[in-house]
């Protein structure tokens, strides 16, 4: 209990809050990489997601390697940067983009696969482009999903961005650093919980945030609705007719 | 006029949902393409909108090949209401029913007042336009779908078993309505069931379909009664069974008509 005292402490130390290497300073690097890094995986995993789910096409290559992306291990991988591209916050975003694109990929199209292939073609039967069925129905419908794969990408990329000072790259792992060489373990158990901190505040405000997504028709559906009527059927396997692109 | 000649659907499973079919289907009546399960009803009639490619043969909607269209545009011009309704959750009853008059350009305020009189036309009421699907009956779901399969004022109306997921007493009120909307429309509609007695009750022209989409018979209800071109036929519209075998007796000296169980079933009018 001691120690926690000492880790807050330690935090709230006017000394160690602000200036160029205090707490603040190494939360917004932090956020930089967290943010940064998901936000470049989204570019290049939520389009090539939607694709998948809207076609279909790609699906097992998009679960094998989103698998294997998922099973390399960071540091290897930011080390193995950092000695390619130099150290520096290139290494680190790189490795962190690379740790965030497989749940955006599947949260992406598991979003897309998870409406209703009737409504789905209900939409194109009605005159809409191949772009409108996507824009207007399977991407409202499937964002629920989408967000909790951003969701998880920014905590997976939160929580490991304390590598970053193994290739100098900064953010809140110089602390923890800090305090293993120095044996401070106030520093080391304070910089802990800033970081704790730091991914349950993001963890509570995408959860509102998912929530706020869901949209409106299928919630009033599920409030309103008192008589049993079964959960809608998702992706069915071999539903008769889905001709027609 | 909708023709079909020696139309194909082979499915790339090997399937042939339809062989060689011809027919024609006039304009601004009630066709009803009857059968039972499998068929080929509702392939026949998603090639209509090209939501099923056709493998061979040639489908014209007056006159005109439809594989020469582009099929985004032909489905917007061909009303399409199908079994589950097939509306978008995520958008209220108005906002669903102007799906295609939007698509085709009409200015939102245009196209809602015109969705609040379609309303009226499907008999529901206009407070509900604010709801989402979910907040419906099924069978005020279902109205909605036919709202919407008229939005944009289509010549061709398809109907997929529209009535088959209500009770018989809604189901029953969704055909005279339907029955009513013909009576002032006059589309060209196509509507699909398995069910004889529906068939028989809206369509003017109704086709007999077995499988492979080959047709049993087709005519009018009361050629198809009085003369079943084979026992398939005889059989699938009950008349083996005797359910449509009545006959008159005379009670009180009114002619009564009763059905085979001598079950009354109604007084004849002379
Ligand atoms: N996408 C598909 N791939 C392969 N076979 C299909 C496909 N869609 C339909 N079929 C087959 O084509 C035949 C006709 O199917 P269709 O759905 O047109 O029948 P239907 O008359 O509408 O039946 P129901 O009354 O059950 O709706 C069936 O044998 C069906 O299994
Ligand atoms: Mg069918």
């Amino acid at each position: 209990m001691d120690l926690f005292l000492d880790g807050f402490a330690w935090i709230f130390d006017p000394a160690h809050l602000s200036g160029p290497g205090g707490i603040w300073a190494r939360i917004a690097e932090q956020l930089s990489y967290t943010f940064g890094a998901v936000a470049i995986a989204a570019v290049i995993a939520i389009p090539l997601g939607l694709w998948i789910g809207h076609t279909g096409r790609g699906r097992d290559i998009a679960v094998l390697s989103s698998g294997g992306l998922r099973a390399l291990p960071s540091l290897g991988l930011l080390i193995i940067f950092a000695l390619g591209i130099g150290i520096g916050f290139k290494a680190p975003l790189l490795t962190f983009v690379i740790l965030a694109i497989p749940s955006l990929l599947s949260g992406a199209y598991a979003g897309v696969e998870a409406v209703d292939k009737r409504t789905v073609d209900a939409a194109r039967a009605q005159g809409m482009t191949e772009w409108q069925v996507l824009t207007k129905v399977e991407l409202p419908l499937g964002l629920p999903l989408l967000i909790g794969g951003i969701r998880s990408g920014v905590l997976q990329v939160v929580a490991t961005a304390t590598l970053a000072y193994f290739a100098s790259g900064g953010a809140l792992g110089v602390f923890i650093n800090d305090g293993l060489k120095t044996r401070d373990y106030a520093e080391l158990i304070g910089a802990s919980i800033v970081v704790t901190a730091l991914a349950l505040v993001l963890e509570g405000i995408f959860a509102l945030l998912q929530r706020l997504f869901v949209p409106r028709g299928v919630t009033a559906g599920q409030i309103t609705e008192v008589r049993s009527r079964p959960v809608r059927p998702r992706a069915v396997v071999g539903s008769p007719i889905q001709e027609g692109k | 006029m909708i023709e079909f000649r020696t139309v194909t659907k082979k499915f790339p499973d090997g399937t042939v949902a339809v062989d060689e079919l011809s027919l024609v289907i006039p304009a601004r009546q009630t066709t009803v393409l009857v059968g039972s399960s499998g068929s080929g009803k509702t392939t026949i009639l998603r090639m209509i909108n090209r939501m099923v490619e056709k493998t061979s043969g040639d489908i014209e909607i007056d006159g005109e090949d439809i594989y020469a269209l582009n099929p985004v545009k032909l489905r917007r011009s061909i009303g399409y209401v199908m079994q589950n309704s097939g509306l978008l959750p995520h958008r209220k009853v108005i906002d669903n029913v102007t799906t295609v008059p939007v698509l085709n350009g009409v200015k939102k305020a245009q196209a809602r007042e015109a969705a609040l009189t379609l309303l009226d036309t499907v008999g529901l009421d206009r407070s509900l336009a604010e709801r989402y699907p979910s907040q419906l009956s099924g069978g005020q779901q279902q109205r909605v779908g036919v709202a919407r399969g008229l939005a944009a004022d289509p010549n061709i109306l398809l109907m997929d078993e529209p009535f088959g997921a209500v009770d018989p007493i809604v189901r029953s009120e969704l055909q005279q309505e339907l029955i009513r909307i013909q009576r002032d429309l006059g589309k060209t509609i196509v509507f699909v069931t398995h069910d004889i007695d529906e068939a028989f009750l809206l369509g003017d022209q109704v086709v007999l379909l077995e499988k492979g989409g080959r047709i049993a018979q087709q005519g009018t209800p009361a050629e198809i009664l009085s003369r079943p071109t084979s026992d398939f036929v005889a059989t699938f519209i009950g008349a083996d069974r005797g359910r449509r075998a009545l006959r008159v007796e005379v009670v009180n000296g009114r002619n009564v008509v009763v059905d085979e169980d001598g079950r009354p079933t109604g007084v004849l009018q002379s």
